[in-house]
């Protein structure tokens, strides 16, 4: 997903359209794309994921080294940079989080269900392609958000990393949610004072101090 | 309406990448309401395969299924549990998770299923446990609260594969009254897969032998008098 991002930021700025409203639709409609591999089996989940990041990757760097003069522009898309948000760029963000909120919160027992036992939502008569289309919607507007800040190479960390910690300290559902969201904001809040104190990357910073929390969490690894 | 599941002639083949494997031939049966249908047969004999043809898992290769209730009533207990492993989450979230049938009802649990949970926890003997992560429990401990998301909406109509593997003697009883008492009381159907045979005894109304073709089918009764008639000859 990030990497498709990384592709419509470079075309984007190829054609000097603002990236972030190019990503939104390619992101979404690429994620459809590989959810609709995986339903059909003819490609699994993971697999259809790897080749359309890394050809993502191969299209976004093409069209990159096509113009010479937006790699400075591409390199904050990359790595992230908070420096480089415009007021566009947190109207979008703001608008965007509250979307992914508030479908997180109507539908949070359906993900619960069809997370936790796909089969069994099946029986139970929910539409499960529907909201795995869904999750994976958020999941794009998800990458597309953060994007700005982290870059796209470590978004999918960004989003992995807290509900791994979470993982760890949880004993349900409900509480790996709300230790996923404390613990990614204590990081981003972390990353950001390593970043403005050392002068490094935001994103980058970001995931340090995630990794610093995920190696505080397995030495004193406890069951909540 | 008594009839609540009418099959009917139902093939399943399995497409494998040289060979197509057919795993059920031609079977055909009735659930009333009420019935408590045994599915017995060897491993591999095609059980698991029927009843997920019928779930609408696999699909039909030839012949029908009917269902003559709605969708919401129906429940179903895997063979292998389905619950994703090294997914967080306690007891009492996966059986409240079985009340969510294609209602309009993802915001939040209403009272009604927060009692129907607590019933279900009393009723199983889970109420030590709803605090718990599934997978810390043991397999049998697992099985209940399968058993109790199963359960918890009041199905009509309860698939079952092999809800006792796995578990003691006397949960396995247990196990068996609760379904009983939900067959007789709540005028449930029960289609159970199973390799005991004295529960088939005790507790079954219906015997459907498989091994790919129907072997059997009959009520208990004429299950039994079948297989002394064969233990005679001998
Ligand atoms: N997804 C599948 N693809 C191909 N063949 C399958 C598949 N699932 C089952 N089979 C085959 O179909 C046959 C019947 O399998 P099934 O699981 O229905 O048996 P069963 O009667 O439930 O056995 P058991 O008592 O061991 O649970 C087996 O020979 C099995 O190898
Ligand atoms: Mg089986």
């Amino acid at each position: 997903m990030a990497d498709i991002s990384f592709a419509a930021i470079a075309l984007a700025l190829n054609l000097q359209l603002p990236p972030t409203i190019v990503c939104i639709p390619v992101a979404i409609l690429c994620s459809f794309l590989i959810i609709h591999l995986s339903q059909n089996g003819k490609m699994h989940g993971d697999i259809s994921i790897g080749v359309f990041s890394t050809g993502a990757l191969a299209v976004g760097a093409m069209i990159s080294s096509m113009s010479k003069r937006f790699n400075t522009d591409i390199y904050s898309y990359m790595f992230g940079s908070v420096l480089a948000i415009d007021d566009v760029d947190i109207a979008i963000t703001i608008t965007l989080s509250l979307i992914i909120l508030v479908l997180f919160l109507i539908f949070y027992n359906r993900f619960f269900l069809i997370t936790s036992d796909e089969t069994f939502a099946k029986i139970s008569g929910i539409n499960v392609m529907f909201y795995n289309f869904l999750i994976s919607f958020m999941t794009a507007l998800t990458v597309v958000t953060g994007m700005r800040v982290v870059g796209t190479l470590l978004i999918s960390s960004l989003t992995i990393f807290p509900a791994l910690i979470a993982k760890k300290i949880s004993r349900n559902f409900k509480s790996l949610v709300f230790f996923s969201v404390i613990i990614s904001s204590i990081c981003f809040i972390l990353g950001m004072i390593i970043s403005f104190s050392l002068n490094t990357p935001t994103g980058a910073s970001i995931v340090i101090a995630n990794i610093l929390i995920l190696c505080l969490v397995l030495i004193f690894e406890k069951k909540i | 309406m008594t009839n609540l599941l009418e099959v009917k002639d139902l093939t399943v083949v399995y497409k494998r990448a040289f060979k197509n494997f057919e795993a059920v031939n031609n079977v055909s049966f009735n659930v009333n309401r009420k019935d408590y249908l045994c599915v017995i047969g060897n491993n591999g004999s095609g059980k698991s395969s029927l009843m997920k043809a019928i779930l609408g898992f696999v699909p039909i290769s030839s012949g029908f299924v009917n269902f003559n209730i709605k969708k919401r009533d129906i429940s179903y207990m895997p063979q292998t549990n389905g619950i994703n492993s090294d997914f967080p989450a306690d007891v009492r979230e996966i059986v409240l998770s079985g009340t969510q049938k294609s209602r309009k009802r993802f915001f939040f649990y209403n009272k009604q299923d927060l009692k129907n949970a607590e019933k279900i926890f009393i009723s199983l003997g889970l109420i030590d446990l709803k605090k718990r992560s599934f997978f810390q429990l043991s397999v049998g401990q697992q099985q209940r609260v399968l058993l109790a998301r199963a359960l918890i909406n009041k199905p009509r109509i309860i698939f079952l594969d092999e809800p006792c593997s796995g578990l003691d003697e006397s949960t396995c009883n247990q196990f068996y009254d609760i379904l009983e008492n939900l067959c007789k009381q709540e005028a449930a159907s029960i289609v159970m897969i199973s390799h005991d045979s004295s529960q088939i005894q005790r507790y079954a109304t219906h015997v459907l032998y498989l091994n790919k073709k129907t072997l059997f089918y009959g009520s208990v009764n004429d299950w039994i008098l079948k297989k002394q008639n064969v233990k005679c000859i001998h």
